[in-house]
């Protein structure tokens, strides 16, 4: 077989010939089967809401559907954060460190992150949250 | 010389050397694939299947199951996976797969042929190995994350095997390649 593109179309129009009408209809059955377990079974990460804590109490619950910006309370000040269609993150905190604005956006269920010293926390909930940790 | 009393003599019949033959077919083509390296364990050409395939449409459904057992049977003999779960996952695989070729088989012929059998052996081949895997080896829904993978995986190689049992189908019904026992 060489590869120009005339030898190489004559090449799989040869294998083609092999194909049959119902062949064609069980391979187009096939790939919908593939596509729609994509779309079943890796769609778990996707988070639906956000959880958020201050000094150990829930303060909000919030979709994340809809973009927002919430103010809040902890003992050094106010902790923003900021909520956007499938994703979250803590824009700004009043914290030493800022590990939790680092962090970044969050967009996967089961994603946590902590403002401790300011005694808030913003979690990803979803319909199967992946771990956080496994062991065997 | 008297001929003993306790002696057993197999008198093998043509179908039983026609099995064998297409049994060290089908094996020799699983060892050959052992050694090819693969991404992920469960995602293999499985070369066999053209040998099966091919039986399944020449001689009838109860050889393929004779030779798609023995292969099943002697390639983890050879290969050291005797029993190992890599053993049982491949055993569910192929009588998941030859029951469905028992049912495919009837397919109208004018509009299905091989590559039909071919993708649908292939699919149930990956139904009964994860059927295995969850009840037993992983008992976790963890296992299901793979199965677009392995869906992909037998819908491509479902495809080239069942184009490569078709074309030998053909090459191999000249009525000298019959003579020859093909």
């Amino acid at each position: 077989m060489n590869l120009r593109p005339s030898a190489l179309r004559q090449w799989l129009g040869a294998w083609a010939a092999y194909l049959k009408a119902g062949d064609l209809l069980v391979l187009a059955l096939a790939l919908v089967a593939c596509g729609l377990s994509v779309v079943t079974l890796w769609q778990g990460g996707r988070p639906d809401r956000a959880v958020i804590k201050s000094g150990g109490r829930v303060f909000a619950e919030v979709d994340l559907t809809v973009p927002r910006i919430l103010e809040v309370p902890g003992p050094l000040g106010a902790t923003r954060i900021e909520i956007q269609p499938g994703r979250a993150r803590v824009a700004a905190d009043p914290g030493p460190r800022q590990y939790c604005v680092r962090q970044g956006w969050l967009s996967r269920a089961g994603a946590v992150a902590i403002c401790a010293p300011n005694q808030v926390s913003l979690a990803l909930s979803g319909g199967n949250a992946d771990y956080d940790s496994l062991n065997y | 010389m008297t001929p003993s009393t306790t002696e057993i003599i197999l008198r093998p019949s043509a179908e039983d050397h026609r099995v064998a033959r297409h049994a060290a077919a089908a094996i020799v083509l699983t060892v050959a694939e052992a050694a090819i390296p693969l991404p992920l364990p469960g995602v293999k050409p499985g070369l066999a299947n053209i040998i099966v395939l091919v039986v399944l449409a020449r001689w009838g459904w109860r050889e393929a199951v004779w030779v798609a057992l023995l292969r099943v049977l002697v390639s983890s003999l050879l290969l050291g996976q005797f029993l190992a779960p890599g053993f049982f996952l491949s055993l569910a695989g192929s009588v998941a797969s030859l029951a469905v070729l028992g049912l495919a088989m009837h397919l109208p012929g004018r509009a299905f042929g091989p590559v039909s059998q071919s993708v649908l052996a292939a699919f149930a081949h990956i139904g009964g190995q994860l059927v295995v895997a969850r009840a037993w080896l992983v008992p976790h829904d963890g296992v299901f994350y793979l199965v677009p993978v392995f869906a992909l995986a037998a819908t491509l190689f479902g495809l080239v095997n069942g184009l490569m049992a078709a074309r030998l189908l053909q090459e191999t019904s000249s009525p000298t390649a019959q003579q020859a026992g093909v």
